[in-house]
């Protein structure tokens, strides 16, 4: 079973990985000025500060707290919020699902307009369909994400109001849309140049002459023969994007109050919440580690020269 | 021979366009190969040998044209042809080998997939039916176990498997003209021998012409039956292959001759070195005036320099363009 022992190394090689997160995210927020209590008042009482500090446990050493965290870790506690004093594991929990409508939206939105835009672009490489795209890729990778959000709500919510301009509501298509097209827009504009791209380089590859040779029209020598050799360079980029949309929800959810783990970063971060950062960039770590897992799994799918050994 | 010939090639030109200029990449190229004949195109890489075998075929690409003349496939104008009526030849009829049989596969599917497209594509048949005839035409090209082998990616095979199951793909749909360039270029000595071995006896079978391309004269001329020597994109000679072995007549193919080495001669045996003509090919932007091969020539006079040779008849057949050919 090739397939299972690369299962079980690919696992275990992720171990430091996720430990060396945990431990930079733990430092960095030891050394950052302020914590939970300066941010909740600008004149607190000393001796309620020092209280809430000691019951928080921000007065050990920064090594005894790491040592607390990480064995707590283990057992897959992920400590309480400093703010609502709930579990942050429940935090996550509810804000799992909305960011994962989000990603998976903006995923959907780009893959399926941008690859079939970098494939017919590649078709008549110069022609007009292939500058359009390409004016449109290089713009979708310009754009700010915080402007284009702006420029959406205004015109389908405020001006013609077709769609609610921010929050979660019922969770419906109705409220992803526009966070979705949002996110959606680079990584849109990255596949449609990197399918063009791959396409275009496949296309002087010696097997598609032989494929032309064999008396097969163009359509055919795409469908046949190019297509699944483009696939390998796209799910790879595709796979790199994931993590990227992750770091991107960030600011989308922010924008359009989406429920999601992005927002409660943002507003943990705010307000010195410790606990419920850690807990929040740990999941988007291993999150990000199983779609690369899954991805690695896919090539040797499509791509029969690939083995896992 | 009489009878239309399977192919006729006339005063076919082949442009080379930069945008800037257009030069012809091959300018007079004229022959024609009967049914079931095996004819060979020899030359030094950039003689535009592959580009006369890729015309035939239609697949000339940008920046690469055809620029006039005539190909006629049985008594047929095909250089005009609508791209769908190419299609119906192409692979049906004219069918191709390529040099490289570790690229000219697709790596990400099966081998047998790969054949049975062309009965998919030219014979009407279901993906099931094609299916099965891939594993008649795999063991027809003698790929041991081959119900097993069509399953098997281009990586899994050896260069010379891989050149068999290109050679099945060619010949699926019973061409009747295989042209084969290099085809054995890239491959071992042995697994050479076997492979154009296969090649030859398979096409004697189906009456199926040849059209090989290659450097090598000593193996062109052990395949083919009449042989065509180009230079610089033209043909400076065109014979049997027994007389052109004989009694060259161009000083290039003369040239050719006398670089071959030869059991038992004293280079052979490495008491003297072989014999090889001084200078390189011209670049097609660069052809020489007159004879293209006046300034490698040792025989070469004032009018070689300034007037390009007519094509001259010989007594014992074929043709010579020399001005001084014996």
């Amino acid at each position: 079973m090739p397939m299972l022992s690369f299962l079980i190394r690919r696992l275990l090689q992720s171990i430091p990985t996720v430990l060396a997160v945990v431990l930079l995210v733990f430092v960095l927020f030891s050394v950052v000025p302020g914590s939970i209590v300066s941010s909740m008042s600008d004149d607190a009482d000393p001796q309620v500060e020092l209280r809430l500090k000691q019951q928080l446990g921000l007065n050990d050493p920064v090594y005894v707290r790491f040592g607390t965290y990480i064995a707590k870790l283990a057992t897959g506690d992920f400590g309480t919020s400093f703010r609502t004093r709930e579990p942050v594991t429940a935090m996550i929990a509810k804000r799992a699902w909305p960011t994962l409508q989000l990603i998976f939206a903006a995923m959907a939105f780009s893959v399926v307009l941008g690859v079939p835009l970098g494939f017919i672009a590649a078709l008549r490489p110069g022609g007009l369909v292939d500058s359009a795209a390409m004016v449109l890729a290089v713009s979708g990778l310009s754009i700010a994400k915080f402007w284009l959000g702006l420029v959406l709500m205004y015109l389908f919510a405020l001006k013609l109001g077709w769609l609610p301009s921010f929050g979660y509501g019922d969770g419906g298509l109705k409220y992803l849309l526009l966070p979705a097209v949002t996110l959606g827009v680079s990584p849109m504009a990255l596949f449609a140049r990197t399918t063009r791209a791959a396409v275009l380089e496949i296309m002087t590859a010696d097997f598609v002459r032989t494929a032309r040779s064999k008396g097969m029209s163009e359509t055919r020598v795409v469908k046949w023969h190019v297509m699944r050799n483009a696939l390998v360079i796209i799910l790879t980029t595709v796979g790199l994007q994931f993590g990227g949309l992750m770091g991107q929800a960030v600011v989308v959810e922010k924008l359009f109050s989406w429920p999601g783990i992005g927002s409660l970063l943002v507003d943990s971060v705010l307000q010195r919440d410790i606990p419920a950062v850690q807990g929040s960039i740990l999941v988007v770590v291993l999150a990000f580690l199983a779609i690369n897992l899954l991805i690695d799994v896919l090539y040797g799918v499509i791509d029969p020269r690939i083995r896992y050994a | 021979m009489t009878g239309t010939p399977l192919i006729e090639v006339e005063d076919l030109r082949i442009d080379l366009d930069d945008g800037l200029k257009r030069v012809a990449a091959a300018e007079g190229v004229s022959f024609r190969i009967d049914r079931g004949e095996t004819f060979g195109l020899v030359g030094e890489s950039g003689c535009g040998k592959s580009i006369t075998a890729l015309a035939l075929i239609g697949l000339l690409r940008p920046p690469l044209s055809i620029g006039s003349g005539v190909i006629r496939f049985d008594g047929r104008e095909i250089q005009h042809l609508s791209a769908a009526a190419q299609r119906d030849l192409r692979g049906n009829r004219i069918a191709m080998i390529f040099q490289e049989p570790m690229t000219a596969l697709n790596p990400v599917s099966p081998v047998g997939r790969q054949i049975a497209e062309m009965f998919v594509l030219h014979k009407g048949k279901s993906w099931r039916e094609a299916n099965k005839l891939a594993v008649e035409a795999l063991a027809s090209v003698r790929v041991p176990a081959p119900e097993r082998r069509v399953n098997d990616y281009p990586h899994q095979l050896s260069g010379g498997m891989r050149q068999r199951v290109m050679i099945a793909i060619a010949l699926a749909c019973g061409p009747d003209l295989l042209i084969a360039d290099e085809p054995t270029t890239a491959l071992d000595v042995t697994v050479q021998a076997e492979i154009i071995e296969l090649m030859r006896n398979l096409c004697a079978e189906r009456g199926t012409a040849i059209l090989m391309i290659s450097h090598d004269l000593g193996l062109v001329a052990n395949v083919c039956r009449r042989v065509a020597v180009m230079y610089a994109g033209r043909i400076v000679e065109e014979r049997g292959s027994a007389d052109i072995f004989r009694t060259p007549s161009h000083p290039y193919t003369q040239g050719l001759v006398a670089s071959l080495p030869r059991l038992g001669s004293r280079a052979a045996l490495g008491r003297s070195r072989l014999k090889e003509i001084a200078g390189v090919v011209p670049a097609i932007t660069n052809f020489p005036e007159g004879c293209r091969f006046n300034p490698r020539c040792t025989q070469a006079t004032d009018i070689c320099r300034t007037v390009a040779p007519p094509a001259d008849l010989l007594e014992a057949g074929g043709l010579v363009r020399c001005h001084h050919h014996a």
